[in-house]
């Protein structure tokens, strides 16, 4: 028997598909580029989703492995344009699974080092120091002059794909969509894993985890570093996306746009993050469209979130949390 | 806030209907309208606007849209205007960053892009493109001028300064492009930042003869500020972005006889700029800024270019642009083989016109000014 | 370099880390005392110096401007605690980061949709203009000085208040038993908009007393923000005088980092490359000193009672 969450993320997930299909056969790219950029959004949720929704560890420094994934994507992409060896001679690369890779390492060992100090400590402080670390991997990317600095760094073809056209914005779209997918199903596996369980378990209660002989660091340790992949893997999409990456990828605000997002749709939901990146974009959007002052509005919106919808959009819809 | 301003305002009055005139030209305009620096935006916005409603043009339609500063908004609403509303032309950007992330996609897409602010280096020299047009100034421009007044001033040793980031550092590097004497200090500040006493410390202890500075927007105000308390009276020079007209009201009689360089100044002589000052005045109850006269300029290019060729013919409407022929209302104005501009460049000081603090031109740095990029580019 | 030179700076760097205290005070406060993380102090530092800059325009005179500033944040803060931030002290930090962050984003549209995106005007003054002798030979900027004075006022206010008065023994019960505060019989919601009015306020004073320094704008609120958060962080949040000695750690390692960094790295360096990686570093350097603290004290320096 289906719940109604589940009903709730089959339709949201189909509608996610036919959308841009639509709008892609109705001769509307520009959707297919807003469905894109949903699905990226999303996709970088759901990494934070593990740390925050699974672990309860409120990272405000998850730009930090958006934007490492981003340069991953425009660093080997620019070496590879201009045919410049990257350190060791080594080539830079046009080719996304490779770049893919780089970014999820990188975006996992940065995560790992990140957290081998941030979480020795917990609540506020831990929100601050992660903060902080994304701020100064912010402050080193402006006035890095390598690889363009505060004014970034260009992407000018759209990295390629063994045998899919990404320029096309609905095969782009598509290749999106089937990570995005398979980061969902991982998401799943893992919460529901014995792994998952213990690090749901040290969000409730770490004395309890640490006396049953696991160490509760060395759990969150992992998740974070899990974590920091997903999103570093969107980071690189959505560098393809823009074709661009700058430090703004690095900034607080987009830290704070990605807890946003998990908020609105459902914290430790499976698709919190999906029905939040959604509705945050076509806000965004459709408010800028009517008025310079939309985000007055979009302020007003997200408190009306915080204040009377608990369990975001996905609470409402689907009633209380299996583990509020 | 999508403003489709069909320009009917004086159309049929003029009786404009006697000349053919093919489909109206689609203008995107990308600028900044919310949060910080929202104040340059809109000065882009409305000068661009009152040129179109001067000329009592019906054939050119403006949607504008707020990129709040951000190079992921402003590259989404790029995709949106060509794949969507359709336009012929991008505008107004303000930010170097914003215009990197934009700019080369766009006109890779055959559309043009006339950029009435940002103009960073890489577009001037190895990747620039036959679709953009800099209507403003290559970043470097206005920095060099200072440098080319303070070797003619016969300064010695001066302090510069500037933001730790790839603009800054341009700033300096055409500051010293013509200004090759000695120096007493050279200082990277961080971006943003709000607090200059460490810096003004340095100045007073380096025996500096003077000052040149670029810290624009809220950091040129705050060091302004700091450094007319400070005692430390040394001559001022910097570029004219931190003593615009949108931003001496907030520095006050500290800005008073700083020494500023700038392609356009409210009283330059020629009718087009009279009647600019004028109508803008009228139109917004405000003096114009430089950002709203490059406005000014992006539309009359636009309109003069549209009244030559239709923008549908790519090559007809581009050599149409290049050929530059719009009354400017800074003079004299052409354009380079890399599509930017060959100008004069003022030395400006600040003074007190009665109540209102504002610029007065009292020297010229360049005659017919080319950036440094140019040969760098295929063009 | 001379030893004048280096004295001076430190002042400077002292006055920075005063200015920081002011905007931090508020911000540990409020932590300590009901648990919220407000993100949105810095609109009220914001509000405070629009406050300010507006009634100095229209009355002529800054005193007037600085009783506007207190006056504006704290009712701004006493609107906001009745109007939302109340029903958020029995939600977790998450709620209270998302919620606060939606603030910002009202207040900062408000504030230019009443005021326009022009900075403002807003200027010292006359009675403290001006500089006056150091020892050494250097002059130091009065005004400046009066910020040192009015952060330590503040800083002896506060303790005061807290280990004082009343409503200080309510504060400390609040911080160390809420449930049994109000079964004693103490309104507890009263207690909490006084507190975050409090708070409001002394963001609203450090936004006007910084904004005659620097410029009166929308967003102006944001870096110091962070800055802010830095300091209570290092201090140990909650903590009025862990805010005070992180606050001067900040300035101090800020602005002696900003000046000494370039010059030693000139010993390896042309001048150009030192200025600009010397500056690289020095804009990370406070984040590495909270990394460094966090890491051997993961409660700040003076972790206030849990």
């Amino acid at each position: 028997m289906m719940t109604r969450e589940t009903t709730f993320n089959i339709s949201i997930a189909l509608l996610l598909l036919a959308a841009p299909i639509a709008a892609h056969y109705a001769g509307e790219p520009f959707y297919v580029t807003l469905a894109t950029r949903i699905a990226v959004l999303s996709l970088a949720a759901v990494g934070l989703n593990i740390a925050l929704g699974l672990g309860g560890l409120v990272s405000f420094g998850h730009a930090a492995f958006f934007g490492i994934g981003g340069y991953a994507a425009g660093i080997l992409a620019s070496h590879a344009f201009a045919g410049s060896p990257l350190i060791f001679g080594l080539p830079g690369t046009q080719q996304m699974p490779v770049i893919w890779i780089v970014a999820v390492l990188f975006g996992g060992f940065a995560a790992f080092l990140i957290g081998l100090i941030t979480l020795r400590t917990a609540g506020v402080y831990f929100i601050m120091i992660t903060l902080a670390f994304a701020q100064m991997i912010f402050y080193f990317a402006i006035s890095w002059p390598a690889y363009g600095g505060e004014d970034g760094l260009p992407i000018f073809v759209r990295n390629q794909f063994p045998g899919i056209n990404t320029l096309n914005p609905l095969s782009y779209f598509l290749l999106c969509y089937v990570l995005l997918g398979l980061a969902l199903l991982l998401f799943r596996l893992l919460a529901d894993s014995r792994f998952g369980a213990a690090l749901q378990a040290t969000r409730q209660n770490d004395v309890r985890v640490a006396s049953v002989g696991i160490p509760p660091y060395r759990i969150r340790l992992v998740a974070f570093t899990i974590s920091g992949m997903f999103t570093a893997l969107a980071g690189a999409l959505f560098a393809d996306l823009n074709r661009f990456v700058s430090p703004s990828m690095l900034s607080w605000h987009m830290s704070g746009e990605l807890i946003v997002l998990i908020i609105l749709g459902g914290v430790g939901r499976l698709f919190g993050p999906v029905v939040g990146a959604a509705l945050y974009v076509l806000l965004e959007f459709w408010l800028g469209g009517i008025t310079e002052r939309w985000q007055f509005f979009l302020g007003l919106i997200l408190l009306g979130v915080v204040l009377f919808a608990r369990g975001g959009v996905i609470g409402l819809v689907a009633g209380r949390a299996r583990h509020g | 806030m999508k403003k489709i301003l069909a320009a009917t305002v004086l159309g049929a009055s003029l009786g404009l209907s006697a000349q053919a005139y093919a489909e109206p030209v689609k203008v995107g305009m990308i600028t900044t309208l919310s949060g910080g620096g929202a104040g340059l935006g809109i000065d882009v916005r409305d000068g661009f606007m009152l040129a179109l409603k001067n000329a009592g043009v019906s054939d050119i339609e403006v949607v504008t849209e707020d990129d709040a500063r951000k190079p992921e908004i402003a590259v989404q609403l790029a995709d949106k205007m060509i794949q969507s509303d359709q336009v012929d032309i991008l505008t107004g950007i303000i930010w170097s960053n914003l215009a990197m992330a934009v700019v080369p996609s766009v006109v890779a897409q055959g559309k043009f892009y006339l950029s009435p602010n940002a103009g960073p280096s890489p577009l001037a020299g190895a990747q620039c493109h036959e679709n953009y047009f800099n209507v403003a100034w290559q970043n470097d421009n206005l920095h060099e001028a200072m440098g080319a007044y303070a070797t003619k001033e016969g300064f010695a040793k001066p302090f510069i300064l500037a933001p730790n980031y790839p603009a800054g550092t341009d700033a300096l590097t055409g500051f010293k492009r013509f200004y090759t004497g000695d120096l007493a200090g050279e200082v990277y500040t961080q971006l943003g930042q709000t607090d200059y006493a460490a810096e003004i410390a340095q100045i007073r202890a380096s025996g500096a003869d003077s000052i040149f500075f670029f810290l624009p927007g809220g950091m040129g105000i705050a060091f302004m500020k700091q450094y007319a308390q400070s005692d430390v009276g040394l001559p001022v020079l910097g570029p004219a972005f931190s003593f615009s007209q949108d931003i001496l009201g907030a520095v006050g009689d500290a800005a008073l006889g700083v020494k500023n360089s700038s392609q356009w100044n409210k009283d330059i002589d020629n009718e087009a700029n009279k009647k600019f000052v004028e109508t803008f005045q009228a139109e917004y109850g405000r003096l114009p800024s430089l950002y709203a006269s490059q406005g000014y300029d992006t539309a009359n290019l636009i309109i003069a270019a549209a009244a030559k060729a239709d923008v549908k013919d790519a090559d007809a409407f581009r050599a149409a642009l290049k050929e530059a022929d719009f009354a400017s209302v800074r003079g004299d104005f052409k354009f380079g083989n890399n599509n930017h501009p060959i100008q004069d460049i003022y030395v400006r000081e600040v003074v007190k016109e009665g109540d209102v603090i504002t610029n007065k031109i009292v020297a010229t740095a360049f005659e017919d000014h080319q950036d440094a990029y140019a040969a760098e580019c295929g063009m | 370099m001379t030893l004048a030179l280096f004295l001076e700076q430190l002042l400077n760097g002292l006055q920075f880390g005063v200015m920081l205290f002011l905007m931090a005070a508020g911000l540990t406060l409020i932590f300590g005392v009901m648990g919220l993380i407000n993100l949105a102090h810095g609109s009220l530092y914001m509000v405070g110096a629009f406050a300010c800059a507006v009634v100095a325009a229209w009355t002529g005179s800054f005193w007037l401007g600085l009783v506007a500033s207190l006056a504006a944040a704290a009712a701004a803060g006493a609107i906001i605690e009745l109007a939302v931030i109340r029903r958020l002290y029995a939600r977790d930090h998450l709620e209270q980061v998302l919620a606060t962050f939606a603030l910002i984003l009202i207040l900062s549209e408000g504030t230019r949709w009443l005021f326009g995106s022009v900075p403002l005007y807003l200027d010292i003054p006359p009675l403290l203009q001006g500089t006056v002798p150091l020892p050494g030979g250097s002059r130091y900027q009065l005004y400046r000085l009066a910020i040192i004075g009015v952060g330590v006022a503040v800083a002896v206010g506060l303790y005061l208040l807290i280990s004082k008065t009343r409503l200080g023994m309510r504060i400390r019960a609040g911080e160390n038993d809420r449930e049994m505060i109000a079964a004693l019989g103490v309104d507890v919601a009263t207690l909490y908009t006084l507190v975050f009015a409090l708070g409001a306020a002394l963001a609203g004073l450090a936004g006007a007393m910084v904004g005659a320094l620097q410029s009166v704008q929308v967003g102006m609120g944001e870096p110091v923000l962070i800055l802010a958060f830095v300091v209570i962080v290092i201090g140990g949040i909650g903590s009025i005088r862990g805010a005070l000695i992180g606050a001067v750690l900040v300035g101090v390692t800020d602005t002696m980092g900003r000046f000494l960094l370039p010059q030693a790295l000139t010993l390896f360096l042309p001048p150009s490359q030192a200025a600009l990686i010397g500056g690289a570093v020095a804009s990370m350097l406070i984040y590495l000193l909270m990394a460094v603290v966090l890491a051997v004290r993961p409660r700040g320096l003076f972790p206030a009672q849990a």
